[in-house]
């Protein structure tokens, strides 16, 4: 038989490296992608990428960092996955070596790792703090390689709007939109994979890219694909707050040294050099003397939100806390943490190497995702998901610097068992309903721009990131929860009178940004009703009238189904697999 | 209480071949605001100055943190990366153009694929043998690794090619950006063994020999990519490349 086509779905690391396995051993792969594959979101990566390869004589080994992924996202990730992925990480950071990613080095020529959050070993490597870019464009240059070589055919400009599934429920391939012609077009294809990202612009601001609207794993949803943990989203800790976005500081600022403190005295006005050792409150350091400032993301953002908001200690009142690395040496910055620096000066117009940097949580990752198996595939034969738009290996919460190295591993994964499973698909009748679907989509499209009302799209989403930033990232309680769940029923209803400026049928921007707005309502209700249900803590999620992890009722993923606009998600939960590990209780103010 | 304001001029155009429009925008002033964050303003409230409806401006953009090279247009004259032009360091009006070296989408969005294109015809790349493993890399010294380190920052934004007087139909100059690329992976200790056919891919017309030294890229350059430096050195091993080359046949 022919070589089997798979489509890829997003050029982040998890989509890259997909592609890579695929055209390697012999299939061909159009590759989707809204931004030109080299501008996807892993490009802002800054910290590093998680590998127990101990260079540093710690004696840390794959077990190790297996146990601090599993204990750090508090039990809820299915063990045999981040087991492989752990035992991978070496050889996967050995393979970016070999690509030509530019990794800090030791004196000796060998690779440099640095500390991050929730373990006490050196464990990240790094290319000083522009580690995504670099490893992005590895795998990118690796790409192009197998495009000069006539394997892969890249689709960049190109929005996937839904998967053509046939009678029988398999998956046949793609809908997508040409986004300067704006046609719409079918693709066929053995198999599919979605490497589609985040979610973070469900929540408005966040750390994350402009794409990174979730609109590809809400249609699917929708489809028929399952959605798991949706409530497990990370806040991370340290942010520049700003009109457009949140911009990250890398753990790594605190991986280096960096420390969280504010003035003991509230609204303390003396200058930063002013205020004596003594007078300075580094709560992170005195609640968790053990991890100090590189406690694990959740409990930092709670420990700050604790301080600013029950102690009332922000920074002139506001909002915000210092992240200090002025006691370290400018050399040493320069070259550990030169990329970040530069975005805090550049935004901020202060120097963070003479002045602490002011900084607030912010939503910054999604733990939860498509609904996958132990081979990375949906409950929808042919549809294949990788990368930070699946729920596999970061449970409640993820350790920083492990991302990376699950888009990588999640993608590699992916694409033989992609190929694997197209060698024995049963062939395609007919078109496998490609002209029903692209007349579904041509409607939806016809009724978009007909629609008289008004109501703007880009104000209804300022709506619902407002309302999800405020009720449903670091604490939740069920009313608030309950209100948002019917902002977005509202939001949805008013959806409907949205009428566009832009009716123009040429590189519309708003009217694509219209389509996904309709996605992300949808996917944001599986945020908000399955933290509604889900009445403990655990990890990320919060909430103060169920302070505690509760293994009895909910050491289990949250699996959410689409039955339709109105009626909401539909949710079951599901056993987690804790064969290797048996869970204890997660605390980090003593060793664990 | 009066707010403080903010004035755009914006080029506008609806398709390659329709013609090109300026409108005016005013927008409130907000702390920390950038150009980008005045797009998204204007996309919430499309209307211009004198009270006109208009369309959402379209644009490229995704990380908002000048790392992925998207938003690159012309602000007040210069070719800069609008997610990090803050309008406080900026004159009023703030005149924003799409580039003007690359094909014209809409408004102040481009076709850029030609970088792209370059770099497949450098192959820029390391051929790894496979994906499998096959155990740690070459070794290679700090010294080394930030000499090599900068040139792969480059964030693909086409700046440095915008503001070059040569880059143009006629000479074809594949470009500064190309140029540097050739030298990261020249240095590399895999990526070495395509130097020579790198080499010649820069060798003949719109290769390395167009470049005037004008040092108009390495101005632009948001990443300070050492671009003249690395022209330099390219162009000299070019030269080499050649009369090797002319020595063999
Ligand atoms: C600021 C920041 C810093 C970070 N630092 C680190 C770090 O140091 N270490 C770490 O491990 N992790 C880090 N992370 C997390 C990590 O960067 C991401 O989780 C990871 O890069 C996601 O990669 P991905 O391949 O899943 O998706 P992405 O890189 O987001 O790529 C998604 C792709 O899908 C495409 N796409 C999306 N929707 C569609 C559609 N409908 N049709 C077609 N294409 C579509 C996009 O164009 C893009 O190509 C960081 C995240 C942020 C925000
Ligand atoms: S130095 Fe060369 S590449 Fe740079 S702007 Fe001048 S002519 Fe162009
Ligand atoms: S060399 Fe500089 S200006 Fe040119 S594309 Fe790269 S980052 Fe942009
Ligand atoms: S939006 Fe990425 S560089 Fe400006």
């Amino acid at each position: 038989m022919a070589a089997p086509k798979i489509i890829v779905v997003g050029g982040g690391l998890a989509g890259l490296a997909a592609v890579i396995k695929i055209a390697e051993a012999g299939g061909t792969v159009d590759l989707f992608s809204i931004v030109p594959v080299k501008r996807s979101h892993s490009v802002c990566a800054q910290g590093g990428i998680n590998a127990a390869k101990n260079l540093k004589g710690e004696g840390d080994t794959t077990a190790q960092h297996f146990d601090d992924t599993i204990y750090g996202g508090d039990f809820l990730a299915n063990q045999t996955p981040v087991k492989g992925m752990c035992e991978a990480a070496p050889g996967i950071v050995d393979l970016l070596d070999r690509m030509g990613v530019p990794f800090n080095r030791t004196p000796e020529g060998l690779l440099d790792f640095r500390r991050f959050g929730g373990t006490l070993y050196h464990r990240t490597a790094f290319a000083g703090a522009t580690t995504g870019q670099q490893l992005l464009y590895a795998l990118d240059e690796q790409v192009r390689r197998y495009e000069a070589e006539g394997k892969v055919h890249k689709f960049e400009g190109w929005e996937f709007l839904s998967a053509v599934i046939d009678s029988r429920g398999i998956a046949r391939g793609i809908v997508a939109l040409d986004l300067r012609s704006m046609q719409l077009r079918s693709f066929a294809a053995d198999a599919i994979i979605l490497a589609t990202g985040g979610i973070g612009a469900i929540f408005g601001k966040s750390t994350n890219s402009v794409v990174c609207t979730g609109s590809a794993q809400s249609a699917v949803f929708q489809q028929g694909v399952y959605y798991a943990n949706g409530e497990f989203i990370q806040v991370h800790p340290t942010c520049i707050p700003g009109e457009d976005k949140l911009r990250l500081m890398s753990e790594s600022a605190r991986g280096e040294g960096g420390r969280v403190w504010v003035p003991r005295a509230p609204g303390d006005k003396r200058a930063v050099k002013a205020i004596p050792e003594s007078e300075r409150f580094y709560f992170l350091e005195e609640w968790y003397p053990k991890y100090g400032n590189l406690v694990p993301r959740d409990v930092a953002t709670r420990a700050i939100h604790k301080v600013v908001y029950e102690l009332g200690l922000g920074l002139d009142g506001q909002p915000m806390v210092y992240l200090d690395l002025t006691h370290i040496d400018r050399e040493t910055l320069h070259h550990k943490l030169g990329g970040i620096l530069e975005i805090y000066e550049k935004f901020v117009g202060v120097d963070p190497c003479v002045e602490p940097m002011k900084i607030f949580p912010g939503m910054h990752y999604t733990m939860g995702g498509l609904w996958v198996d132990f081979n990375q595939m949906t409950n929808i034969p042919g549809i294949f998901a990788a990368g930070e738009c699946e729920y596999q290996y970061h449970g409640a919460n993820r350790l920083g610097a492990n991302s990376l190295v699950s888009c990588i591993f999640g993608g590699f994964h992916a694409g033989p068992n992609a190929i694997e499973y197209a060698k024995s698909v049963a062939a395609v009748e007919g078109d496998g309903g490609a002209a029903t679907e692209v007349a579904r989509q041509a409607e939806i499209n016809g009724k978009l721009l007909k629609n008289e009302g008004g109501e703007n799209p880009f104000k209804l989403w300022r709506e619902l990131g407002k309302a999800m930033t405020e009720h449903a990232t670091v604490i939740r309680h069920n009313n608030s929860l309950k209100q948002t769940d019917e902002k977005i029923v509202e939001l949805l209803e008013r959806y409907q009178r949205i009428n566009l400026s832009d009716k123009s049928q040429w590189a519309n921007t708003s009217f694509a940004f219209t389509r996904q707005l309709k996605n992300m309502l949808e996917l944001s209700r599986t945020v908000v009703l399955g933290a509604m249900l889900r009445d403990e803590s655990r990890g990320a999620h919060f909430k103060p009238e169920f302070p505690e992890r509760d293994d009895e009722r909910f050491l289990k993923t949250t699996k959410a189904s689409f039955t339709g606009s109105l009626e909401g998600p539909r949710f079951e939960f599901e056993d987690v697999d804790v064969q290797y590990i048996k869970p204890r209780p997660r605390r980090y103010d003593a060793a664990k | 209480m009066a707010t403080k304001t903010v004035t755009f001029e914006i080029k506008r155009q609806a398709s390659p071949d329709a013609p090109d429009v300026w409108e005016r925008f005013e927008l409130d002033w907000r702390p920390g605001m950038n150009v980008v964050s005045a797009m998204m303003e204007i996309a919430a409230n499309p209307v211009t100055a004198d009270g006109k409806p208009t369309t959402p401006v379209t644009y490229d953009s995704n990380c908002l943190e000048e790392i992925c090279g998207s938003c690159a247009m012309r602000i007040n004259g210069r070719a800069s990366m609008a997610c990090s032009a803050l309008v406080d360091n900026l004159d009023q009006p703030i005149r924003v153009e799409p580039l003007t070296k690359f094909p014209l989408v809409r408004d102040l969005q481009v076709d850029r694929s030609v970088l792209f294109e370059n770099l497949m015809r450098v192959k820029a790349w390391v051929p790894v043998d496979g994906t499998y493993d096959l155990g740690s890399g070459p070794r290679v010294y700090p010294q080394q690794q930030e000499a090599n380190y900068p040139l792969s920052n480059c964030i693909s934004c086409t700046c440095c090619m915008e503001v070059c007087p040569q880059f143009n139909v006629t000479t074809g100059f594949v470009g500064a950006a190309t140029i540097a690329q050739v030298k990261l992976f020249n240095n590399h200790p895999t990526g070495k063994v395509f130097k020579e056919d790198r080499l010649r891919a820069l060798a003949g017309d719109g290769g390395v020999q167009e470049c005037g030294y004008a040092q108009n890229c390495v101005k632009a350059c948001p990443k300070q990519i050492p671009l003249t430096n690395a022209i330099s050195d390219i162009s000299r091993d070019v030269m080499v490349q050649k009369v090797k080359d002319w020595l063999k046949s």
